[in-house]
């Protein structure tokens, strides 16, 4: 498993935006691989801004939000932000179930993300 | 893995003992989420089914067989037209449900693990741990599945 069948990223004006490739984000492999990209992408980063794209994805498990959370935890001890967008609605019903709304900054879509996150 | 069959789809059943290799939990869950759409459950209900099949397979291989994926993981599934049925059993000595510590409360929201048992409740109709917590019930009705999203 590739990671770059799993996420592709870029870095717009100093934001990273991470683009989830997968429909499924279940098993802990995968989970791994995302997540160390995603670790990789804000390290060493003073006040890093993140965007992550779910537009591909259809599933995800309760191992994929713990992996969510920890990235939210270091960016937000980092003094940066996190962004979620273009979350599928049942997949939405994941994260307000599990109360992470309150927890993590989520917009309806990129461009939404891309404005708040520009503050 | 294996498996034994009752095909009809009208009223379907099948069981499983299967390891805790990803490869064969992927193709196992592939396989009942398949049959699940084949009987007409929407896409809303399959979301459900498989959200709570991934989490108590996911409990059984982490919690209940400590991540040792050589041992055995159990799973039954009943699929008819008003009814889904998982049970899952594991090697485990089991665990007790107060023990588990509600991942919703403020003070846990920022812990990364404890919420697959929650959304499993939540997306269920009914939810059974059987003692002595190795072994879990879990039913969807179409009338509840209808409900979601």
């Amino acid at each position: 498993m590739s990671e770059g069948s799993l996420i592709e990223t870029q870095e717009i004006d100093g934001i990273v935006e991470a683009t989830l490739m997968c429909s499924r984000i279940l098993d802990e492999p995968t989970i791994q691989v995302i997540g160390d990209a995603l670790q990789a992408a804000i390290a060493d980063r003073e006040d890093p801004q993140m965007i992550l794209d779910f537009s591909h994805v259809e599933h995800l498990s309760s191992s994929a939000l713990g992996m969510l959370i920890s990235l939210n935890n270091r960016i937000r001890e980092a003094g940066g932000g996190l962004c979620l967008s273009a979350i599928d609605s049942r997949i939405l019903d994941v994260f307000r179930i599990t109360k992470l709304d309150r927890l993590l900054d989520i917009f309806e879509s990129t461009v939404d993300a891309r404005n708040a996150a520009r503050g | 893995m294996t498996a034994a069959n009752s095909e009809t789809c009208g009223n379907w059943e099948r069981s499983w003992s299967i390891t805790g290799d990803q490869d064969e939990l992927r193709a196992t869950v592939e396989a009942i989420h398949e049959q699940i759409n084949a009987c007409g459950w929407d896409e809303t209900a399959s979301f459900a089914v498989r959200l709570a099949m991934d989490e108590a397979l996911s409990n059984a291989l982490q919690h209940g067989n400590g991540g040792d994926a050589a041992q055995a993981i159990g799973l039954v599934v009943k699929v008819d037209g008003e009814t889904v049925s998982l049970t899952v059993t594991d090697q485990g000595q089991g665990f007790e449900l107060k023990s588990v510590p509600d991942p919703t409360a403020d003070e846990n929201l920022t812990i990364a693990s404890g919420r697959g048992l929650a959304l499993i409740h939540a997306f269920m109709s009914k939810v059974t741990i059987v003692p002595p917590g190795n072994c879990i019930e879990m039913q969807l009705d179409r009338a509840d599945a209808q409900g979601l999203c």
